[in-house]
């Protein structure tokens, strides 16, 4: 077996793995606070690129990063407020599906109608790079790019970030009690219409960030760039099991890696990379359908 | 996790109520109003000249009948699914496939494409039994994205994803009737075919089976409803419709296409935007849906300038405020009305 191929592959996983996990950890979120699959996550990820990307126009991309994500928090808690719960209020669990796959159709069309495709061919959406991403790092004869380093140190981050927010905090707390039990969490006295908008409003923000650099990677990014990644976003989230964000960003990467290995060694994938998260999806859900990490749900009658 | 567990105290879509209430006996009225409509419908392409509207509205029909499978599945039984349109594509491929290898005609495919359709979909059902909610959404989207992205890998020759039958195969075979009004009329007879075929079932037994296992599984098994045979059921007619949806696309459109994955997937909303818009668990609201849908996408681009993105917004953003604040469509929200009207003195 070619050592450098097999490891050429195992970072252009990482380096796709990343993207995964970062949505992958959104999607989470949600379903951890609210119950539900936001099947616009990747949406509301592009329309925060195409956004950040406008500031970026104005303003240092950093800057316009931090902007963006911070109004990517307050959009996506506006969607939680404003569509969702009236939503669930009625108690229509298909209601809940059905608005976020609106969602998904209604937003990618409207970065089209602000952002026509058309005009990419005068002004080309090009992300300015928040870091400096060019070259590569070799290791054993294999080249892992400063991108999926700096992408990888920024999930960390978040990580991180997420990681004190939920375990040291009193608002993390809350959050925590909430994704556990929402009837307890109000009898002590716990705000939890607060605690979803904050949950989405975080999910927003991380796929902010998240589409922002998946957009910098490449020299031009489009409006269909979230559309396959969600795919594999929830595959990831599917392996991690959807209620463990650790599980997401681990999967995440298991996810990314098995598609590359699975391109390289495997002929019946060829050309068709989008099989392997799918079949993913399907045999978790179908025979463990906790995921790795998550919790097993009892069903009470 | 409290939308994990299955909604026990989630009353059921009001769309519901309405049509058990029809069941008693048809009146004068309805059977004068559907007389009407048929007659309208057979009539329209000998009335109206323009080979591109009849088109459009042939589509719109076809569209209908894929809606009215997904709405025995997600409007009757509450399984969602946004990956019908894979049952479509297997459908279109098998008559293109059928048409050309095995120089079949085009009504002689249709039983193959129902029947494989009905398999396929029974299949699609098993993971169903394990998979609800939310998950079993994100199982079908899979579908959406597999089944043209295999058709276009395993059975394109040369990498072409678009099988085309003769041409002169697609043509009328009844002298009396030109080929626009034939690729309409007979989509429009499979319509009333399947109407009628929802009709008994929605009204029979096994249509309550459907609706029980939608508004309370655990009761329905207890009530001796066999819930996974149920489901599956469900999942078997709403590809067939679907696959049937397929193979009349190829008589109208002239092709099979599954080059690409994103269409499949928008299409599958489309029928979930015609199901919902139209009227979740009515029997006719699909078909409305369908035609609105159809006759939506064509004439977006015109009405906005030829904006990209026109259509899909005003679908998405209709699926977002019919579900929201008109939960049994149009065709609920009609029948609300009138027993509103109805019941003030």
């Amino acid at each position: 077996m070619d050592v450098e191929l097999f490891l050429n592959q195992v970072f252009n996983g990482i380096g796709n793995g990343v993207g995964y996990a970062a949505v992958a950890l959104a999607i989470v979120i949600v379903f951890r606070t609210t119950g539900l699959f936001n099947f616009a996550q990747g949406e509301m990820a592009m329309l925060s690129t195409f956004v950040t990307w406008q500031l970026s126009e104005s303003m240092p991309i950093g800057l316009a990063l931090v902007v963006g994500a911070a109004l990517s928090f307050v959009g996506g808690a506006l969607v939680e407020r404003t569509l969702i719960r009236p939503m669930e209020a009625k108690g229509n669990p298909l209601g809940t599906v059905i608005i976020t796959i609106g969602l998904f159709i209604s937003m990618n069309a409207l970065i089209q109608l602000i952002w026509p495709p058309s005009k990419a061919q005068s002004n080309p959406f090009s992300m300015p790079k928040p870091f400096p991403n060019r070259g590569t790092v070799e290791i054993f004869g294999a080249h892992l790019s400063w991108f999926t380093i700096w992408f990888v140190i920024i999930l960390l981050i978040e990580c991180a970030l997420l990681y004190l927010l939920l375990q040291k905090t009193k608002l993390g707390l809350s959050l925590r009690a909430v994704a556990s039990n929402q009837e307890s969490s109000k009898l002590v006295g716990i705000d939890v219409g607060k605690m979803l908008m904050i949950g989405w409003g975080l999910a927003a923000a991380i796929g902010a960030v998240a589409g922002v650099l998946l957009a910098s990677r490449t020299n031009q990014f489009d409006v269909s760039m979230m559309q396959f990644i969600l795919a594999y976003a929830f595959a990831a989230a599917a392996l991690g099991g959807f209620d463990s964000p650790l599980g997401a960003v681990v999967a995440g990467f298991i996810v990314g890696v098995a598609e590359a290995l699975a391109i390289t060694y495997i002929d019946a994938v060829d050309g068709i990379p989008i099989v392997v998260p799918l079949l993913l999806i399907f045999f978790v859900l179908l025979f463990r359908p906790e995921g790795m990490f998550g919790r097993k749900v009892v069903e009470r009658v | 996790m409290s939308a994990t567990e299955t909604p026990s105290t989630a009353p059921a879509p009001e769309a519901a109520i309405p049509t058990s209430r029809t069941t008693s006996g048809p009146d004068l009225a309805k059977i004068v109003i559907g007389v009407v409509i048929m007659a309208a419908a057979a009539a329209f392409p000998f009335v109206v000249d323009d080979t591109a509207t009849v088109r459009m509205v042939s589509l719109g029909l076809i569209m209908a009948i894929g809606a009215m499978g997904l709405n025995v599945l997600t409007g009757y039984t509450g399984q969602i699914s946004i990956g019908h349109a894979a049952f479509y594509g297997i459908g279109a491929y098998i008559t293109a496939n059928l048409m050309i290898e095995q120089k079949l005609t085009f009504l002689a495919t249709l039983p193959f494409s129902v029947l494989i359709c009905a398999v396929a979909g029974a299949l699609v059902g098993l993971p169903a039994l394990r998979v609800k909610g939310p998950a079993l959404a994100l199982v079908t989207l899979g579908l959406a994205i597999l089944v043209p992205t295999l058709l276009h890998k395993f059975g394109s020759s040369g990498g072409v994803a678009l099988w085309k039958p003769k041409r002169s195969h697609l043509n009328s075979p009844v002298d009396a009737l030109t080929n626009t009004q034939w690729k309409y009329l007979v989509p429009l007879a499979a319509l009333v075919i399947v109407y009628v075929l929802t009709r008994n079932i929605v009204h029979s037994r096994a249509g309550r089976a459907l609706i029980a296992v939608r508004d309370q599984e655990v009761a329905a098994t207890t009530a001796g409803i066999n819930v996974a045979a149920t489901k599956i059921t469900a999942f078997a007619i709403s590809a067939a419709y679907c696959g049937l949806a397929g193979s009349l696309s190829v008589l109208v459109r002239g092709q099979a296409d599954a080059s690409s994955a994103l269409a499949y997937f928008q299409m599958s909303i489309y029928f979930l935007v015609a199901v919902v818009v139209g009227g979740t668990a009515t029997i006719a609201g699909p078909i409305l849906g369908g035609l609105l849908v159809q006759i939506l996408d064509e004439k977006a681009p015109d009405w906005s300038g030829n904006k990209v993105g026109m259509a899909p917004f005003i679908l998405g953003t209709a699926l977002v405020v019919i579900a929201y604040f008109l939960p049994g469509g149009i065709l609920g929200g009609y029948r609300q009305l009138k027993a509103k009207l109805t019941r003030s003195p």
